[in-house]
């Protein structure tokens, strides 16, 4: 009998267990967190805030002002010596690979620092010159308040941790925004070109 | 001193499992030991298991003997560890136990409960090839994690830097080896299989 009530109980563990994996794990396809945010922006996009960014010109701009364009949108940070610029290059090469949607406003590109103390308008600036921008739908800007940042954040899922250099390191992506106001897709970064591509499915839907 | 030691550990043993869990619990010592993955996964959690092997000490014998029927040679209670195990070695977890409060209630009740307890309960119990295939795997996973976190060239956690990811693969090949020396010695010089035979009523884990 402790045979039999052994192998039920154990049953149960394994099964219970199993489907709590299964849920935790989003069907076993997320075992971390940059899978996980993907996965769940996939299935249920996510409103994201409407925060006001002081922009490299030194001017204010609605994240809501810029509904009605699709949003590429990464998150910097301007003394960045590693992913921010190669975020950067990446994305001074869609400005040209998206040059047609750009100069139909169909496209904005946005880089949204989360240094704000540090990232004033003058930086922002010579961030975007330093990534050979090429002048035509990219915006550097940085959250007026700590409030802004911590809305912005969590609505993309971003975790700014300290290093051992006096630096940050995050979770680099790449976020598309669609003309609602809606966080759709995280895409890796290092590959502009598979970016465009999905940005330009989205654009033919 | 380890003799005197294990012996206060065995007269409260209860005492010192709240205590211990009170500790753990306490923002500073979440702080100090979540700012690391290797001090989570290599202290935090095992320190929460060991919470959980004291606190069988403290079940009433009604209950011991309600499980004990359920649980023919350990097997169910080293089930039911081994799977909680699984979600704590999850990087997503180890994250959202760090940001999510919730998650973080989640581990400090289930790593005690759900995996140091029933193992104690069920360790008496085992016997020599239940005891040596968990060991293997207890070991392998050390091998395949350590091994996973070693080579892994991103980080698997967000809230951790690369390095780090990097010194606890490091430390887990470390820990895996001496586990092995560990065994090895036993089986050669040890009484490696008399434990269940010999102590067949008592709840505490073998050293």
């Amino acid at each position: 009998m402790a045979i039999l009530r052994t192998l039920l109980a154990s049953l149960v563990v394994l099964l219970a267990g199993g489907a709590t994996l299964s849920a935790t794990t989003g069907r076993f396809q997320a075992f971390t967190t940059e899978a996980a945010r993907r996965l769940a922006v996939q299935q249920h996009p996510a409103q994201t805030p409407a925060v006001t960014l002081q922009l490299q010109s030194g001017a204010r701009i609605g994240l809501a002002d810029l509904r009605g364009k699709w949003l590429l949108v990464d998150f910097i940070y301007t003394r960045c010596p590693t992913y921010c610029l190669a975020l950067g290059s990446e994305f001074a090469q869609l400005q040209d690979r998206l040059a047609g949607p750009i100069a139909q406003g169909q496209v904005q590109l946005v880089s949204i620092s989360f240094d704000p103390e540090r990232d004033t308008p003058p930086q922002l600036a010579a961030y975007l010159q330093r990534s050979g921008d090429r002048g035509h739908g990219w915006l550097a800007g940085r959250p007026i308040d700590s409030r802004g940042l911590g809305q912005l954040e969590r609505a993309f899922g971003i975790t700014v941790i300290a290093d051992t250099m006096g630096g940050y390191t995050h979770n680099a992506a790449i976020h598309l925004v669609d003309p609602q106001g809606r966080l759709v897709e995280i895409l890796d970064s290092g590959d502009p070109e598979l970016v465009a591509q999905a940005t330009l499915r989205r654009l033919d839907r | 001193m380890i003799a005197r030691l294990t012996a206060w550990l065995h007269r409260h043993p209860t005492r010192i499992a709240a205590l211990l869990l009170l500790t753990l619990s306490t923002p500073l010592a979440r702080q100090n030991l979540e700012s690391s993955m290797t001090a989570q996964m290599l202290l935090q959690i095992p320190l929460l298991v060991v919470a959980g092997l004291l606190l069988s000490r403290s079940l009433p014998r009604r209950t011991l003997a309600f499980v004990a029927a359920w649980n023919h040679r350990g097997i169910s209670t080293l089930v039911l560890a081994s799977v909680t195990s699984a979600f704590w070695m999850l990087p997503r977890l180890l994250d959202a136990a760090v940001n999510d409060p919730l998650v973080a209630i989640a581990k400090f009740l289930s790593v005690p409960l759900l995996i140091g307890l029933p193992f104690a309960l069920g360790w008496p119990r085992m016997g020599f090839i239940v005891k040596g295939v968990f060991l293997l795997e207890f070991i392998a996973t050390f091998f395949r994690l350590g091994w996973l976190y070693l080579i892994w060239p991103e980080r698997l956690c967000n809230n951790y830097l690369l390095d780090d990811q990097q010194r606890l693969g490091q430390y887990m090949l470390l820990i895996g080896v001496a586990l092995v020396v560990a065994v090895a010695g036993k089986l050669l010089w040890g009484r490696f299989d008399s434990l269940a035979e010999s102590r067949p009523a008592s709840t505490a884990p073998a050293r």
